[in-house]
């Protein structure tokens, strides 16, 4: 092709001429995208949030959000002539009497899963790889808000089909909300607009869940595209990759065309799940009564870490002065959640104080590289695991003929134990493996060739790492430390001398202190023969 | 003759070690079978492997294009209304459109992966902070504004413009009182303490079928039934709070917790909402006389006035004081003597208190 078709110059033109739109357009058509599989379970939460936003218009079409009882008439004949409030009744008639309406239900649901699945493994990979540092502090931010604001979502779009399962959720909701100390009684009642469960809740929760959570999730998603847009996507550690470039391909056309295949992946994955994989079968729970509740309710996944915690939790409330304060609640409610997403948040701060790193940092880190990193990492994975996995403690006990309270017993010690042993494994891991890479370089690789020696040795001939994977290796950056040097007269430098100072250079050295340093990875003439490597030359004899 | 071609004859291929590049093909995006032509970084497919793969996508969006009409088709062809039309429904509108979707995201891959070129561009970054002169010139600018403005030399314009904002920030939270009522006591009683429209006491019925209950009739000793107040059977924010559970033992049963003055023959009604966070304590296990709440499985006494056993409840589930009218049908004696379900700042210790009142 020659020349642009007349109908897209003419376009352009168009717009051109209005709004000079060929400047950005020259910037960015070209834009680079480095590639790594790992880059790619963001875009599962993004497309994943376009499906909720589709989906969930659909919905709105035929669902009521209204508490007042009607008696069903619709389709599904166990619930004829049941009394139920409107919300549920039209939420039934989604499912029986609209056409795609059950696979849209599905769908939405699946989706809101993946939704945050996919934030969690992505910030999972930010947080391991350190590509939250300095610049993209802010974006890790608005990155924990987006996952904030994706519990909530969830949780108000649990409550809204108001079937026997969902009501047990809001139920739970309510207790926890009345218990906050000095205002919780008034919480409880201005969200519910007055006793529980009241007459309100359902038509709040939908404003919230369909306007105004979405509006502020929309708007944070667009500042996390811009953000990543102007600052660059980070990349892995490569051959000829810096911290000064970008490698990889352009947006247009093949990160353009990438992105649009792997959105349809994650919609047919969706699709086939909603399709074949029931999930929240709203019309076996029948409607919602405080009298009631069917054994093993499970919230969805992501409530599962609140919900073990409060199991885990002993029966701890204090009265003083008349008043309750009930910690048996509040410490389970608030401190697993206010643990995780505040140590998350100030993450990237901490290690800059810890590390006194104020550098730009655009090559990503291989978790080995950052032991500790990666071990506060995994510890805070197990100690968000161990309460996931006790929110499911009445399954457990049920499906594998566990003593239930004895799961609890367990919870209760591992939740401490389980992430102490976690960072020290973790560490000797890390450890490990860039040992296993400091060998590779410097030994090579073992290439499954015996050799007979004159003397009647036999040694395996090691051939030099593949370029890349070379390259991958050597892409390891040291950790900074804090200035340490005690000058001339035995006094520690300024910052060292307060206790606080002294804790942060101790935590800096061991932070940044590099256990197995690269020697490098070109083989020198001495060295050759005592391992029987194969240098360059050799090599090449090789293919 | 090198170690890797000493078996051309067998066509047998020394398995791949970890870290050394494959004998056919190279691993790194600079092939250079396919020595890069014009751009650099710009690495072009073979013409002959890109014909092959045009089928292969062509295939793919076929397959799009009939599974999509196949979605069409089966919106028209399959209704839905009972448990089997619904799910035949489903299936076939997820299933083809689950094809639709997956065929054209294949397609688009195989397209980029084996027609576009492969790349490998570098471009530049830069730093993401402003040069000096900027930072400089946006400094001046701002102070050069703020004099002119006169915000900083004018200090009764700017308290004032202060002054105003605040009221204006305060009216939005200010709107939302209506939201509910103030909770006032109403989380300190339930109906069990209203009499009836004829002055009776409540009768207590039992859940679902709405029938009173006799006691000489209630005699199930190990059985557990779900009761609500007569009058608010279908009321949510009445069962909220009055819920209970019934249950019967043998006089020797009982312990010292239970008020063995507000039991009736032995049957002893606790509120079935419970003290941890309200969700009903549903579940009873006969040999032990437990009540579980299976939300976060708090576990409670029955025989001995619902103390906590384990769980994170910190409260016993309260005792109601029953007895009968001279129907011989079971009623509230009066409302429960501390607040029931969830605990709450107000609270303070309504045991405590309730137990001065009695003696």
């Amino acid at each position: 092709m020659n020349a642009p078709p007349k109908a897209i110059a003419g376009a352009s033109t168009f717009v051109d001429d209005r709004i000079g739109a060929g400047n950005f357009l020259k910037r960015n058509l070209r834009k680079i995208f480095p590639d790594h599989w790992s880059f790619l379970l963001g875009e599962i939460a993004l497309y994943s949030f376009v499906i909720l936003l589709l989906t969930g218009t659909f919905l709105t079409f035929w669902f009521k959000p209204g508490m007042a009882e009607v008696t069903y008439t619709g389709n599904y004949a166990p619930l004829y002539g049941v009394k139920m409030s409107e919300a549920y009744a039209s939420a039934l008639n989604i499912s029986f009497d609209v056409r795609g309406g059950l696979l849209m239900r599905q769908i939405h649901h699946w989706a809101a899963l993946l939704f945050v699945g996919g934030m969690t493994v992505h910030m999972l990979r930010i947080f391991f790889t350190g590509a939250y540092r300095k610049p993209r502090e802010l974006n890790w931010i608005i990155g924990i808000l987006l996952l904030s604001l994706a519990l909530l979502e969830g949780l108000t779009g649990y409550s809204l089909p108001d079937d026997l399962l969902s009501g047990a959720g809001l139920r739970i909701t309510q207790g926890v909300a009345q218990s906050i100390p000095i205002v919780g009684t008034y919480v409880s009642f201005f969200l519910f607009g007055g006793e529980y469960p009241g007459h309100d809740v359902i038509s709040r929760f939908y404003s919230i869940h369909i306007l105004l959570i979405p509006g502020i999730l929309l708007a944070l998603v667009s500042a996390h595209m811009i953000l990543m847009w102007v600052q660059k996507h980070t990349q892995m550690p490569g051959k000829n990759r810096t911290d000064k470039n970008v490698v990889g391909a352009p947006f247009y056309p093949a990160f353009m065309i990438k992105s649009g295949a792997f959105f349809l992946f994650t919609f047919g994955v969706i699709a086939l799940l909603g399709t074949f994989a029931q999930i929240n079968p709203i019309w076996l729970f029948g409607p919602y009564t405080p009298a009631d509740i069917s054994a093993g309710s499970q919230p969805d996944w992501y409530m599962g870490f609140l919900e073990g915690a409060l199991r885990l939790m002993p029966s701890w409330e204090i009265n003083f002065l008349d008043h309750t304060v009930t910690f048996s609640v509040l410490i389970p409610a608030l401190v697993p959640l206010g643990l995780v997403m505040t140590g998350l948040a100030l993450y990237p701060f901490l290690e800059q104080w810890v590390t006194g790193d104020r550098r730009e940092h655009h090559i990503a880190d291989r978790p080995r590289n950052n032991p500790h990193r990666t071990a506060i990492g995994i510890s805070g994975m197990t100690f968000y695991g161990i309460l996931w996995l006790l929110g499911a403690n009445d399954e457990l006990s049920a499906n594998f003929h566990l003593d239930l309270y004895s799961t609890t017993w367990f919870g209760r010690f591992a939740i401490f134990i389980g992430p102490a042993i976690a960072y020290w494994i973790t560490y000797r891991m890390c450890i490990g493996l860039q040992r296993k890479d400091a060998e590779v370089l410097s030994h090579g690789v073992e290439s499954g060739v015996i050799k007979r020696m004159p003397n009647g040795q036999y040694i395996e001939v090691h051939t030099p790492p593949a370029e890349d994977i070379a390259e991958h290796i050597r892409g390891k950056q040291e950790i900074p430390m804090l200035e340490s040097a005690e000058d001339g007269e035995g006094i520690p430098p300024k910052g060292a001398r307060s206790a606080l100072g002294r804790l942060r250079l101790k935590m800096s050295q061991a932070y940044g202190t590099d256990r197995v340093p690269l020697t490098d990875g070109h083989h020198e003439e001495g060295h050759e023969e005592e391992h029987a490597g194969v240098g360059a030359g050799d090599r090449k004899e090789l293919h | 003759m090198t170690e890797q071609n000493e078996y051309p004859e067998s066509g047998r291929v020394r398995a791949r070690v970890i870290g050394t590049p494959p004998a056919d093909a190279p691993i790194v995006d600079t092939d250079p079978i396919h020595a890069p032509e014009g751009v650099p970084g710009v690495i072009p497919q073979d013409p002959v492997k890109a014909r092959k793969a045009e089928r292969l996508v062509a295939l793919l969006f076929l397959v799009t294009f009939l599974a999509g009409a196949g979605f069409i088709a089966s919106y028209v062809i399959f209704q839905v209304g009972t448990i089997d039309k619904t799910a035949a429904s489903n299936f076939a509108l997820g299933g083809t459109l689950a094809l639709a979707l997956l065929a054209l995201a294949a397609g688009l891959t195989v397209w980029v992966r084996q027609i576009m070129p492969k790349y490998n561009l570098v471009q530049e970054r830069h730093d993401m902070r402003s040069d000096d002169g900027t930072r400089e010139y946006v400094k001046e600018t701002f102070v050069q504004g703020a004099d002119e403005s006169g915000f900083v030399k004018h200090r009764l314009l700017r308290r004032t413009l202060l002054l105003a904002a605040a009221p204006l920030g305060l009216a939005p939270l200010v709107l939302l009182k209506d939201l509910g009522p103030l909770p006032g006591t109403a989380l300190r009683h339930t109906v069990w303490g209203e009499p009836t429209k004829d002055g009776k006491p409540r009768r207590l019925v039992v859940e679902g079928s709405g029938q009173p209950i006799r006691a000489a009739d209630f005699n199930s000793p190990g059985g557990i039934l779900s009761v609500v107040p007569e009058g608010y059977e279908e009321d949510l924010n009445a069962l909220a709070k009055a819920t209970l559970i019934l249950l019967k033992f043998r006089p020797e049963e009982l312990k010292s917790g239970t008020n063995l003055n507000w039991t009736h023959d032995g049957i002893v009604a606790y509120s079935k909402i419970c003290t941890h966070v309200g969700c009903p304590a549903a579940l009873y296990e006969q040999t032990t006389h437990h009540i579980l709440c299976p939300c976060h499985q708090s576990t409670f006494d029955a025989a001995d006035g619902a103390r906590v056993v384990f769980g994170p409840a910190a409260r016993p589930l309260p005792q109601l004081p029953i007895g009968i009218d001279e129907e011989g049908y079971l009623v509230a004696k009066s409302d429960f003597k501390v607040p029931v379900g969830p605990s709450f700042w107000e609270r303070g210790d309504a045991e405590a208190e309730a137990r001065e009142n009695a003696s």
